[in-house]
């Protein structure tokens, strides 16, 4: 299976298709004595069927060392998936829990607990209508989604309530990713313009801010149209930005 | 004994106080036949057999292992120096290329300076620790000592004569 997935690695798949796992292939012999067997990991995308491994999203197959398979498609529906960290907007406090929409097809929960030195006497001031960053700890496709403000070790690291003073708005799940990913040179033009603060969930939520509302806003704009840009396109934008011109 | 006696009931027989006088055989085939009827009464569900192979495959929904993605906190030319400290924290391997460069030098909590500033007051009492015993009188020339009580100086060991 895994010659025949590495095969189509860079190609198109389609909802459907699906690879075999076979223990007597090829790929399992091997002339250096006794092979071990090595797992998979399949990424969004792939499911696991009995001994089969399905597709079913459309998209390039890509693939990184060691045995990691994923398929990179665009999306703009953001689907919850444990240990993603998210800009979600607090809709609603109801004894313990807070609710928060962060995108997906149903409402997260959020102990008022899961705070950095929250205890039961002492709350954490949280409203309807503030942005958190949250991490999301329990993501299934049959059960509520959960989230956590802190980590294992019980710091906030960043997460937690933000958001004075800045701009939230949607982008698509690709370009969330473009911007989180090691080496991206849209955040590296990024760095160049102006100070700034950025926080990108991974629900496609980004949130801008600025020295002053036109800047943010120029920002905002900016981040918009990177979407379809093509990088020769966007090096010309943020050059006429850089010369002042917009 | 058998022939002139009226058999007794196999539910009789398996109760407790029957079990003494029971021989081996019968006691035997009671048990077995209590076993079946127990294994009968089980339900199965008539599934293929799971291959034990199938963890060969696991399943991650998130693709931030996949494409390393980085911390979603982020903040440029200093707008935000607490994100930009969490950014170093989060993300160790972005300034990699960058951290070959100064790969000679110990990452340090504490600076040369500082440390340099903190062992000032140490100096005498590290001295103290690498003199010798007999040295270590000498030392003291700060004519301190711990209570911060001021020494005498030069008082010099000799015999005193016991008034009378």
């Amino acid at each position: 299976m895994l010659s025949r997935l590495k095969a189509k690695v860079g190609s198109v798949l389609l909802p459907g298709d699906e690879f075999c796992l076979d223990t007597t292939g090829a790929d399992t012999i091997s002339l250096a004595g006794p092979s071990k067997a090595n797992k998979v990991v399949c990424g969004p995308g792939l499911r696991r069927s009995g001994d089969r491994l399905l597709v079913y999203k459309s998209g390039l197959l890509r693939h990184k060392e060691p045995n990691m398979f994923w398929m990179d498609a665009q999306h703009k529906r953001y689907v919850p998936a444990k240990g993603e960290t998210v800009i979600g907007i607090v809709t609603s406090k109801s004894g313990d829990v807070f609710k928060v929409d962060i995108g997906g097809s149903e409402q997260a929960s959020l102990s008022y607990l899961a705070f950095e030195g929250a205890t039961k006497r002492n709350r954490p001031n949280v409203q309807v209508g503030d942005l958190l960053f949250a991490q999301l700890i329990v993501a299934n496709k049959d059960m509520e989604a959960e989230l956590v403000c802190v980590d294992s070790a019980g710091r906030a690291n960043g997460m937690g309530v933000f958001g004075a003073g800045g701009l939230l708005f949607r982008v698509s799940l690709g370009l969330a990713r473009r911007l989180l990913a090691p080496q991206s040179d849209l955040r590296a033009e990024l760095e160049q313009l102006f100070p700034c603060e950025m926080v990108v969930g991974m629900n496609g939520r980004l949130w801008v801010k600025s020295t002053g509302v036109q800047r943010t806003l120029v920002l905002a704009n900016l981040l918009e149209s990177c979407e379809n840009l093509t990088p020769v396109q966007r090096r010309q934008l943020f050059g006429k930005l850089a010369q002042g011109a917009l | 004994m058998s022939g002139d006696t009226a058999k007794l009931s196999k539910n009789l027989l398996r109760m407790k106080f029957m079990q003494r006088g029971l021989d081996a055989e019968t006691k035997k085939q009671l048990q077995e036949d209590e076993k079946r009827i127990i294994s009968d009464e089980h339900w199965y569900l008539d599934l293929p057999e799971q291959r034990t192979q199938e963890n060969l495959i696991v399943e991650e929904k998130s693709f931030v292992p996949f494409e390393g993605l980085l911390y979603g906190r982020m903040s440029f030319r200093g707008f935000n120096p607490e994100v930009e400290k969490l950014m170093a924290l989060m993300n160790p391997h972005v300034g990699e290329p960058q951290a070959d460069a100064d790969a000679g030098r110990m990452q340090t909590d504490v600076t040369d300076e500082e440390m340099a500033l903190r062992y000032e007051s140490l100096v005498g009492s590290l001295k103290k620790k690498f003199a010798r015993k007999r040295d270590r009188g000498a030392c003291q020339d700060d004519d301190l000592d711990v209570n911060s009580n001021k020494l005498e100086q030069n008082a010099k060991k000799m015999f005193l004569k016991p008034s009378d």
